[in-house]
């Protein structure tokens, strides 16, 4: 075991621990859309896409290149805009016509 | 290394507290969408730094760039395109799509670095790379493929019914010796592309035949297992390449991932094992009834219905995959306004598996308008049953038997709403057909149940009709 591996294991189970602690604060309500952000953040792998763009020299380095960057292109795009649709449903305010006061008003 | 490459790792730190903060922010709806432009922002920063990365370090050709921006641009178009024009009831199969590309192109990144290593390299390539790639290249390839097939499924691509494919569990296990095997081989030493190719094979089928066996009603289930898988792949893919944005990233999908396939497992009261080794009910749970179960059942007209919830002070709304399937969202909004311009409490009862991935229903109901405040949780809603005068049921049907109360059935110990608490139960349905889990629902029996036989925008439209007949609306 070298250290950098150490480095990259301690980060990826303290990330984790994070991830388990904010995102089990979101509501049921959101569950969709999270998951859709979930898929989003993930779209990070684009990162890995150029980097291994940025390495190929060869048929077969171009074009595992290429098709990486379309898969982590429509990943990260798609999922933006998807989940940016959704939260604007969620983000209407109730029209009139209800006449009791609503639990929480806060307004965004 | 440099105040360049410095500099660059702080800006991927930068965008990775931005996913942290954004998924924070998704705490509250009405701060969600913050989050996610948040989200965006630390992914547009990552983005441009790489870009910066590898114009700085000039290794890459004219043709990869080419690559690069032809395939991005072709990507980005195709993904933007599917979300603008996806339909709400069809965000699972989106989803899914999402994670297999994900998926996809974190195996992707994987083979192409070791395909470059084994290409160079005359010494064995170090373990850490090597058995971080061999991870990557497994569960990003079962996610790749499981995720397409779920999709099919939800598309109605492939039929949604559970398929039993042949003998395998031989096949599954065949194939995770070849992947142990081929795991092994690479370990040893050898550099070889040809092994890292047969395990991507391997693990593209095993991922069709984990999927192929699930049922449409397990889909959350399985839509945030392949979530989490996708997350992990994509840290595996950083483990590799050693990036730790994509480690975090990676990390923080797999979290929400495990959370949500938990909670939706612990929903239908099933263990995630019992789920991917597929079928409902198919050990020896054999479908005990009480005697006369499939008796009488009370069948009410639409006036009927229309009378009770016009006179009502409290209906809750009980939703199913039945109502999003019929496309009746609007409808019932429709009615619920109408009710309350009446003075009549309307509210929700929205169980977690309602629909086809986790939260499904609460998006359904949201694109028709209705308030989130409206939508209640199991939890938040189940007391509230016993004051309640008319439950209106449509479309739902397991997540409403009390006879998961008691033991030696199907739906035994699943969590249910307490719809048969309300003092008078309307169902919306098509016929006495059964549920997912294939047995009578014993709320259909209980004398305080009315049966409306509809389909549930037919019926809803009949029903809005009644309303303002009788108490003549507008």
């Amino acid at each position: 075991m070298d250290t950098s591996l150490i480095t990259d294991v301690t980060i990826f189970v303290l990330s984790l621990l994070v991830g388990f602690e904010v995102i089990s604060k979101v509501p049921q309500t959101l569950h969709t859309p999270l998951m859709s952000a979930a898929n989003s953040i993930h779209g990070v792998v684009i990162v890995g896409a150029f980097l291994i763009a940025s390495t190929a020299h060869d048929a077969v380095g171009y074009t595992l290149a290429f098709i990486a960057a379309v898969f982590a292109g429509m990943n990260v795009v798609g999922g933006y805009t998807v989940t940016d649709r959704m939260l604007k449903m969620f983000q209407r305010r109730p029209l009139a016509a209800r006449s009791e006061a609503t639990e929480d008003g806060g307004k965004s | 290394m440099g105040a360049f490459y410095d500099g660059i790792a702080l800006i991927y730190l930068a965008s990775a507290t931005c996913f942290v903060l954004g998924l924070h922010l998704m705490n509250a709806p009405p701060t969600a969408n913050h989050g996610n432009r948040l989200s965006a922002l630390g992914m547009a920063v990552a983005v441009a730094a790489t870009l910066a990365l590898i114009a700085h370090d000039g290794t890459i050709s004219t043709t990869g760039w080419l690559m690069l921006a032809v395939g991005g641009v072709l990507g980005s178009g195709l993904g933007l395109y599917l979300a603008r024009t996806v339909e709400m009831t069809a965000m699972p199969q989106l989803v899914s799509l999402f994670n297999a590309v994900g998926g996809g192109a974190a195996a992707l990144v994987a083979i192409a670095d070791f395909v470059r290593l084994a290409g160079i390299l005359h010494a064995p390539i170090a373990a850490r790379i090597s058995v971080t790639s061999v991870l990557d290249v497994v569960i990003g390839a079962v996610t790749l493929s499981g995720s397409v097939v779920a999709a099919g499924k939800l598309q109605g691509f492939i039929p949604s019914e559970p398929i039993v494919v042949p003998s395998g569990r031989i096949v599954n296990l065949v194939l995770a010796l070849a992947l142990c095997a081929g795991t092994g081989y690479i370990l040893s030493g050898a550099n070889s592309v040809v092994t890292l190719i047969g395990i991507a094979i391997a693990s593209l089928i095993m991922g069709v035949i984990m999927v192929l066996p699930i049922g449409g009603a397990d889909m959350p289930v399985v839509i945030s297992l392949l979530n989490a898988f996708t997350g992990t792949a994509v840290a595996m893919a950083g483990f590799v390449i050693n990036s730790v944005g994509l480690i975090i990233a990676g990390a923080l999908v797999g979290a929400s991932g495990s959370i949500l396939t938990k909670l939706m497992a612990d929903a239908m009261n099933r263990s995630i094992l019992n789920i991917v080794a597929g079928g409902f009910g198919t050990g020896d749970t054999a479908s005990v009834i009480g005697a006369g179960a499939s008796g009488q059942v009370r069948s009410v007209g639409a006036d009927d219905v229309a009378i009770q919830l016009a006179y009502a002070q409290k209906v809750i709304i009980v939703p199913g995959y039945g109502l999003a399937a019929a496309h009746a969202q609007h409808a019932v909004k429709e009615l619920a306004d109408l009710l309350e311009k009446r003075g009549v409490e309307v509210s929700y009862a929205i169980h977690p598996v309602a629909g086809r991935m986790p939260g499904h229903m609460n998006v359904l109901l949201a694109e028709a308008e209705v308030p989130y405040q409206q939508l209640k949780t199991m939890e938040e809603i189940n007391p509230e049953f016993p004051r309640t005068d008319v439950a209106l049921v449509i479309g739902a049907n397991d997540v409403t038997n009390p006879a998961a109360r008691r033991p030696g059935n199907a739906v035994s110990g699943m969590p249910i709403l307490d719809v048969d608490k309300a003092k008078s139960i309307i169902v919306i349905k098509r016929s006495m057909g059964h549920g997912y889990a294939g047995i009578d629902n014993e709320l259909y029996n209980d004398p305080k149940t009315g049966m409306f036989f509809a389909d549930a925008q037919a019926g809803l439209r009949a029903i809005i009709a009644a309303v303002k007949m009788l108490v003549g609306v507008d």
